[in-house]
């Protein structure tokens, strides 16, 4: 995964002191999109420091990501005791927003064609049943 | 046209209860075009006999009759729709009309809101990879198309289970099959005694993707698992649940295959496909589709005739009007 060049440009020059909420979430979405992977808070917390952004504490790097979360920025992932964070681009953004639609309006999941909705408990067993029949299915999960 | 205008009425009903046996029997292609214009049809006829009953109910109405000059014993020799018929005609018209507008409206602004969203999605290739531990996988009416899933289940399916998925999906936007499951719902909103059709649509568009996923792949039982596969990831554990699930499960292996097809019938639709998947490719129902067909005539004929005569009875009671 590659540092791709622009994104320190923002937290050099401005310190680590005082800096308005607005910076530091920038801050921390170029943190992960640099990264690759997900993160967690504390890995977050470790590579702001590492880029010369200044100590911050735990707690703040939570919230801002549990900020960003919240506005949909972030999406998160349950890793150990707490959440991985991974940023969202532009692509998956609209996407996101619209997997939520298709969660809130029946009319958005009447437009949009799923590959298949929830089983109820009686349709997976006749699923099992029937795909059970010859062998093992092939899935491996 | 006492009775002619009311089979305009029955054949819905008719047609409700043949809707699933058809969407089950048929080439899905056919069927969700014989569903789909039988869903139009109907919802015409129906509203073109409310509209004659209320019509031939107005033409009595003593102000109204004077102002046309309509002979009133004429009009009741010919036909003996009460004002009551009438005014309940008129109510359940109204209220149609109200039920499509409301509808159109809320289908069209789904369509607008996902052609918007899928503009703005990446230009490079139709598939769009949304992060997260959701399992999700549709596809985005727009032009173009785009294909949104969810990284978690890209990631559980292997080469070729995403092959089959891609082809279900691509299906989906080459055959435009929103737009077939609109205007289904739409007509049905004019008679609500057509749902079932509109529903059958649903599921005969689904059917559709499926044999596409199974002739581009090439394997039948491959787009089966597929589905079984991501239905039971996208379908939360309940612990207490999956443990009986396991007995159970032994339990309906052993079960005949005759019994068995007569609950997948009852089921939902992702049994429904993974069985329809398991057996032969479904071939032209010729014998079914002519009678389906007729049927829809005869609707159409006798709602037609009601209002001819509907029409001819009004120009006896006008005279030479």
């Amino acid at each position: 995964m590659h540092d791709d060049g622009p994104q320190p440009a923002l937290g050099d020059s401005l310190g680590a002191s005082r800096r308005p909420a607005g910076a530091l979430e920038a801050e921390v979405l170029a943190v992960l999109r640099a990264a690759g992977t997900p993160l967690s808070p504390g890995q977050v917390r470790e590579r702001l420091a590492a880029r010369g952004e200044g100590e911050l504490s735990y707690s703040t790097v939570v919230t801002i990501v549990s900020r960003l979360h919240a506005k949909g920025l972030l999406a998160r992932e349950r890793a150990g005791r707490g959440f991985a964070y991974t940023p969202l681009d532009a692509a998956s953004l609209a996407a996101g927003q619209m997997s939520r639609a298709l969660d809130t309006g029946a009319d958005h999941r009447a437009v949009l064609s799923r590959f298949v909705s929830g089983l109820s408990g009686r349709d997976a067993r006749l699923l099992r049943g029937l795909l059970g029949d010859d062998g093992q299915e092939q899935d491996g999960g | 046209m006492q009775l002619l205008v009311y089979l305009p009425l029955l054949i819905p009903a008719l047609a409700a209860i043949a809707a699933r046996p058809l969407a089950a029997r048929l080439e899905p292609r056919e069927a969700t075009w014989l569903l789909t214009a039988a869903t139009v049809v109907l919802a015409g006829c129906s509203t073109v006999a409310l509209a004659l009953l209320v019509a031939s109910a107005a033409a009595r109405v003593p102000i109204l009759a004077e102002l046309r000059h309509y002979s009133q014993p004429v009009l009741r020799r010919g036909d003996p729709t009460s004002a009551v018929t009438g005014a309940v005609a008129a109510f359940v018209l109204t209220g149609a009309a109200l039920a499509v507008a409301i509808t159109f409206r809320y289908r069209a602004r789904a369509l607008a809101e996902s052609y918007r969203r899928a503009a703005r999605l990446h230009d490079d290739g139709a598939v769009v990879v949304v992060p997260g531990p959701a399992i999700e996988a549709y596809a985005m009416p727009g032009s173009p198309g785009r294909i949104v899933v969810s990284g978690r289940l890209l990631q559980s399916l292997d080469e070729a289970g995403r092959a089959a998925l891609l082809a279900h999906e691509r299906a989906h936007l080459a055959g435009r099959h929103h737009l077939f499951t609109t205007v289904a719902y739409l007509a049905a909103a004019a008679n609500p005694v057509l749902l079932p059709l509109a529903r059958a649509v649903d599921y005969t568009v689904e059917r559709w993707a499926d044999e596409h996923a199974a002739r581009v792949t090439g394997d039948r039982r491959l787009v089966a698992a597929t589905i079984g596969q991501v239905a039971m990831l996208a379908t939360p554990v309940r612990r207490p649940a999956a443990t009986t699930l396991g007995i159970v499960a032994a339990q309906s292996r052993q079960a005949s295959a005759r019994s068995r097809r007569i609950s997948v019938a009852w089921a939902g639709p992702v049994p429904r496909r993974v069985a329809a998947l398991l057996a032969p490719p479904p071939r032209t129902q010729t014998l079914l589709l002519a009678v389906a067909v007729l049927v829809l005539l005869v609707a159409g004929v006798s709602a037609l005739q009601a209002a001819r005569d509907l029409h001819a009875l009004l120009e006896l009671a006008g005279g030479t009007h």
